[in-house]
């Protein structure tokens, strides 16, 4: 059975149409990743799945439950860590965990057995009885998602999981949420404006941009739709010579010269180095320096979108970082 | 939506509530500190003088106790109403908006929680001031005394929530507080009898809710009021059933996202 059905499910803000005709599907277990610069619609997908809000038009199942017709059904079925802290930062962490199983129904015994497996799955049992408020931002993160998970929801959705958290903590919510996917066996709906993060986690990514999917499919298959890895020669010698004995070699799919660096797209790039070096040496080309890059997702957002992620999110700033300039003084 | 009404959400947010306020003790502290200090000062700054447009006899400070107690339970219950506000700020509010709980419940868990607060508050005064010499009539009085003040509360705390719900962020609160919650409590009759004031002004201060809540609690407390007590506790009443009403009613219908 599939965890999400959506089917042209649509959301108009006074005339803004934040979601727009999407359908797509998420199977039970899967580790699901929404991509996007902000303000793509992310989020509001991922409320109008919680009933948080209503949608204009379309239609949405979860755990076998329409989001219009069944809002408890629904509510009982799923866990949501927002993108924002919902924490009451008053009570401590276990106080926080406590209410919200009671919210959910459970009884005394239950509600104990499950809050402190929640609370050791995301290694939180020694802080349970301090206030949230003296907690630290990955603390709180952490405090979320076992919040989400106490009542064993069939699916959690997970709005930026790791948005403003430093790169050690990242990591652990990382390990957090794959450990989930994993042993605990919860669907997984995530959405995250970090390429790393859906490359890291998530089994299918959905790349989103003005409402809409542009794009849907394992990172890898992603990553070749973009026809492969970047290998960048920096040489010296006759240039010239050695571009055209490289238009003769038939699994080279693109090439670039800028001053004396070339850019040559290929498949298993680094099983094609050796036989490179040879070639130039052949003409009597040195070969100074040899890079190797694989595509990122941030390549194929850039591949469907035009723009980079970062651009979008920082406005002015223009590209940020070139992508390959040749100098893998690496 | 279901509209069954889970008595442990209801139970859950009120004691939130309770553990909220045992735990900010300035907070306590400062809601206590204001209507005594006003207690204090006014009732001693004044007392000698007679009140005026009172029958005979009554000192200006056992008028004022009443008074004070309204005003406490006032600006607490329409603070509680709009902590609504905070939730959504701070973000909670989603938390129990995703939860499997009616609307109707969650509307009343606030309103018991804050009307207990509230409560608190108001019983507090009245201890003070009869440690402080204030002599209620009796214990059917008092009964008669607490009735109003919850009622007081529930009605002002419908009255917040219904603020809250059509406000999106706290921008509004000071402008609420100003032009709502000030010219109630000075309509009231809170401070002085509402006789004295030019017929134009008494109009309006009969479509203040609180000037009849008070008129019960101080006919309870000291045996004078302007209305019947009855008509008090029957018009009372209403009013905080409309409230609680209309404050479920305009929650329900705010989407928190």
């Amino acid at each position: 059975m599939d965890a999400i059905k959506v089917d042209k499910l649509t959301k108009r803000f006074n005339g803004f149409t934040a979601v727009d005709e999407l359908s797509f599907g998420v199977e039970t277990g899967e580790l699901f990743g929404l991509l996007g610069p902000n303000g793509a619609g992310k989020t509001t997908t991922i409320n109008l799945l919680s009933t948080l809000l209503k949608t204009t038009s379309g239609s949405a199942q979860v755990a076998g439950y329409d989001v219009a017709k069944a809002r408890d059904s629904v509510r009982k079925s799923i866990g949501v860590v927002f993108q924002e802290p919902a924490l009451d930062s008053k009570l401590t962490g276990r106080e926080n965990l406590e209410f919200h199983a009671m919210m959910y129904g459970m009884g005394k015994a239950e509600r104990r057995a499950r809050i402190d497996e929640a609370l050791r799955l995301v290694d939180l049992e020694e802080k349970a009885s301090t206030l949230v408020e003296k907690y630290s931002g990955g603390m709180k993160r952490r405090l979320e998602i076992a919040r989400g998970l106490v009542h064993r929801p069939k699916v959690l959705f997970l709005d930026e999981p790791t948005l403003g958290l430093d790169a050690q903590t990242r990591r652990h919510i990382w390990d957090y949420i794959r450990k989930l996917n994993r042993e605990a066996a919860v669907t997984i709906i995530l959405t995250t404006h970090y390429m790393e993060e859906a490359d890291y986690l998530c089994g299918r990514v959905a790349i989103m941009d003005h409402g809409k999917f542009v794009a849907l499919d394992t990172p890898a298959k992603l990553k070749d739709l973009l026809g492969g890895d970047v290998v960048s020669l920096e040489i010296e010698g006759n240039a010239a010579a050695l571009e055209e004995a490289l238009r003769e070699v038939d699994w080279i799919k693109k090439i670039k010269l800028h001053e004396d660096v070339f850019s040559l797209t290929m498949e298993r790039g680094e099983r094609r180095i050796p036989e490179l070096i040879q070639m130039a040496q052949g003409l009597g080309i040195t070969v100074n320096c040899v890079h190797l890059r694989k595509p990122s997702l941030e390549d194929v957002f850039l591949h469907f979108t035009g723009r980079t992620i970062r651009e979008e999110n920082a406005g002015q700033n223009g590209r940020s970082g070139p992508l390959m300039r040749g100098h893998g003084g690496r | 939506m279901t509209m069954a009404i889970s008595t442990i959400a209801i139970y859950v947010l009120w004691l939130r509530e309770m553990k909220r306020t045992m735990r900010a003790k300035s907070r306590i502290v400062g809601a206590l500190a204001m209507p005594l200090f006003f207690l204090a000062f006014l009732g001693l700054g004044f007392n000698r003088m007679a009140v005026p447009g009172m029958s005979g006899g009554v000192q200006y400070i056992r008028f004022l106790v009443p008074g004070i107690i309204g005003m406490s339970l006032l600006f607490s219950s329409t603070m509680g109403g709009l902590s609504v506000l905070w939730d959504k700020e701070f973000g909670f509010l989603k938390e129990i908006m995703v939860a499997p709980v009616s609307r109707v419940s969650i509307v009343l868990g606030r309103i018991a929680g804050g009307t207990t607060t509230a409560l608190g508050q108001g019983v507090s005064i009245l201890c003070i001031s009869m440690v402080g010499g204030f002599r209620p009539r009796g214990i059917v009085p008092l009964i008669l005394a607490f009735a109003f003040m919850v009622l007081i509360s529930t009605a002002f705390l419908g009255l917040g929530l219904i603020f809250a719900s059509r406000m999106k962020d706290m921008q509004g609160f000071g402008i609420v507080m100003n032009f709502v919650i000030f010219p109630i409590f000075f309509l009231s009759g809170a401070l002085y009898p509402l006789g004295n004031l030019p017929v134009y002004i008494r109009v309006l201060t009969y479509v203040d809710p609180l000037t009849y809540g008070l008129d019960g609690l101080r006919g309870a407390l000291i045996g004078v009021s302007t209305f019947p007590i009855g008509f008090d506790l029957l018009l009372m009443t209403a009013i905080s059933l409309v409230m609680v009403f209309l404050g479920a009613y305009f929650f329900e219908k705010s989407e928190s996202a």
